[in-house]
């Protein structure tokens, strides 16, 4: 007994550790009162001047924009990686490659954020929008490299040859076998890579420019002049956005899971 | 089970006619994978409408013939013919091949139809006639109630006869089939053993097996490659690889057989005519009735059948030739059959297998009883090999 009254101890400190300045910020954003630490009673007029704040509204939609895009082209060129990594068994380079598309994921954001600066800056590229995309796909590619290539490793190579066997060229093989099959990891890679650029401050800082204010980068340098309850509340839309992507996704591999146990089911009630 | 039987088996033997062209020809096919020779300077004719089977142990480089065939790999030395014509260089998506995958290869996101059709899509044929060779394909396999269902709402069953009709939807001049009943059970592995036959014989297709299952080459083929370390053994019917092996690795592989190492003594055997070769095989004198190349003096090994081999517990009126007496060491009763392990004096084991034709519980002859093994002269064969 005393025993699982010490479990529920430490579970609960272990969570309220995680979790209580999440709740914290998210009470506040429907606070009355503009200072932060005093509560004076439930009000939605920070979610209200949010709307009218027309700075924070161009950063979100330069930050979706830069996501979008970034996420983008990080899977494209992430995923063409995974399949060079798997599926080119020797090439002349290989572990200088690999080496090489993991490097940015243990290099130091203000190493990646103040090269690619000093890149933009050599070549003569006036930095903005673009050189914050570029900049963002280049950290974002690696993580998708490494979620596509764990599913290669397990993919079937004879569903491939199979598919030549049958007369269909490689590059429509790509697009109707091996892409619908891989899909799936496909898209986690994206929506990591979507959020990687979402919450990143350092690697856009270094390489944005005029017109081109990521969420993070107004936040922080808001909060540098105080917290305001209008942070509380975008930041509060950020975390609800982000608590359903995770609900759906754990939602749709509860689905796919009783749907293959069902299959199994069916399978083993025809018989053979 | 009902069934259908196709077209009675009729007789075929092209490759004993000089007259007759190969359909498919590997001519001194090497194939290297960095060091290791997986196929070694193999020559093989394949006949048009012919079943015909790879066998050998794993490793003995039947997949990698097949697969070079197919277009994923390219020979290191030595061409392909296929109808005459030289089909290296070709890439697997034009050539007229179709196979059937060991894992069965179903894209698990396409419907059993979508699977089927897929192959028959990449023709660009009107879609009118593509659901038509669906259907067809459908009704041969027996699965016209599945059509709609994905790969994994099927048994293993299923899924193999599925992953037959995609490779059999475009008519391809030769089907080829890697290991395709390795994953079912014994009973349906029968079953579906004779299934291909009908539908190899009822189509008129050429297809190639690959198998390390040796009742299964026996049962389905009209030849059969016995392959090992990358060469071929023997090429030959599944009577003649069974009754008339060439060498000591054919007689072993293929069934169970008794082989006692020895000498030759006499030979009555002119070349080109069978006569009576005497061997001694430590002290035992044991004959066969052939011809052979070996000559006085030679060491060969000497390898009779056990289902040729008769038992009995009465001396024999001839013991100087074929004629073996040991004490019953043990017993395995299989059935249809019971073999009997006999220990000779000097500890050498021979086996005899005896159908049990009455249904007998206790069986005359039991362990320790001393027995008398005894064969005739064209049972026994002699191997140089």
């Amino acid at each position: 007994m005393t025993k699982n009254r010490l479990d529920a101890t430490v579970l609960t400190l272990g969570f309220a550790f995680l979790y209580i300045p999440i709740i914290i910020l998210v009470v506040y954003s429907f606070n009355a009162s503009r200072l932060v630490t005093v509560w004076g009673g439930f009000s939605l007029n920070w979610y209200v001047s949010m709307w009218s704040n027309q700075g924070l509204m161009d950063a979100a939609w330069v930050t979706a924009r830069v996501g979008l895009l970034s996420a983008t082209f990080g899977t494209i060129l992430g995923t063409l990686a995974a399949l060079t990594l798997v599926r080119y068994q020797k090439f002349p380079g290989k572990m200088l490659f690999s080496g090489m598309i993991y490097a940015p994921l243990v290099m130091p954001e203000v190493i990646t954020g103040l090269s690619l600066l000093l890149l933009f800056v050599a070549i003569g590229v006036d930095r903005g929008f673009w050189t914050v995309i570029i900049a963002h796909t280049t950290f974002t590619m690696c993580y998708v490299a490494i979620v596509v290539q764990s599913r290669l490793l397990t993919f079937d190579r004879s569903l491939e040859e199979a598919a030549l066997d049958l007369g269909c060229p490689p590059v429509k093989t790509f697009f109707q076998i091996t892409l619908p099959l891989i899909l799936p990891a496909v898209i986690s890679g994206w929506m990591l890579a979507f959020t990687l650029s979402l919450d990143d401050l350092v690697i856009a800082s270094f390489n944005t420019g005029p017109g081109a204010t990521t969420l993070p980068i107004k936040i922080y340098s808001q909060v540098r002049l105080g917290v305001t309850p209008e942070i509380n509340a975008i930041c509060t839309i950020l975390i609800a956005l982000v608590t359903l992507g995770v609900i759906a996704t754990s939602i749709g591999t509860k689905r796919a899971e009783v749907r293959r146990i069902r299959d199994e089911h069916m399978a083993l009630r025809t018989g053979s | 089970m009902a069934k259908t039987l196709g077209p009675v088996k009729r007789k075929f033997s092209p490759w004993t006619d000089p007259a007759s062209v190969p359909f498919i020809r590997f001519e001194n096919i090497t194939k290297r994978f960095g060091n290791f020779t997986a196929v070694d300077n193999l020559t093989l004719d394949i006949y048009e409408r012919e079943f015909f089977s790879l066998l050998g142990p794993s490793g003995c480089g039947k997949t990698t013939l097949m697969r070079m065939l197919a277009g994923f790999e390219e020979p290191t030395e030595g061409r392909i013919l296929l109808q005459g014509k030289d089909i290296s260089g070709v890439p697997p998506y034009k050539r007229p091949t179709n196979m059937m995958f060991q894992s069965y290869a179903l894209f698990p996101h396409m419907s059993v139809e979508k699977n089927i059709a897929f192959g028959l899509k990449q023709d660009n044929l009107a879609k009118g006639e593509i659901d038509t060779r669906v259907e067809e394909m459908l009704k041969l396999v027996k699965l016209e109630q599945f059509a709609k269902r994905k790969p994994a709402q099927l048994s293993g069953g299923q899924r193999q006869r599925v992953a037959l009709a995609r490779s059999l939807a475009k008519r391809p001049k030769v089907l080829l089939l890697d290991e395709p009943l390795g994953a079912l059970d014994k009973k349906l592995r029968e079953e579906t053993q004779f299934e291909l036959m009908d539908i190899q014989q009822t189509l008129g297709l050429t297809f190639l097996i690959v198998t390390h299952d040796q009742e299964e080459a026996m049962t389905v083929s009209d030849r059969i490659a016995v392959m090992d370390k990358g060469i071929i053994m023997q090429v030959a019917t599944p009577a003649e690889i069974y009754e008339a092996p060439n060498s000591r690795y054919v007689a072993d592989f293929i069934g169970d057989i008794n082989i006692l190492e020895g000498t030759v003594t006499q030979t009555d055997s002119a070349l080109g005519a069978p006569g009576l070769v005497r061997i001694d095989s430590d002290g035992l004198s044991v004959a066969a009735e052939q011809e052979c190349q070996a000559v006085k003096g030679d060491h060969v090994a000497y390898a009779v059948r056990p289902e040729k081999v008769r038992i009995s517990q009465e001396q024999p009126a001839d013991t100087s030739l074929n004629a073996a007496y040991g004490e019953v060491w043990d017993i395995g009763y299989l059935g249809d059959f019971s073999v009997f392990l006999v220990k000779m004096e000097d500890g050498r084991i021979v086996r005899a297998a005896q159908a049990n034709v009455s249904r007998l519980v206790d069986r005359p002859i039991t362990f320790g009883d001393m027995v008398w093994l005894t064969w005739s002269r064209d049972a026994g064969l002699v191997l140089t090999r």
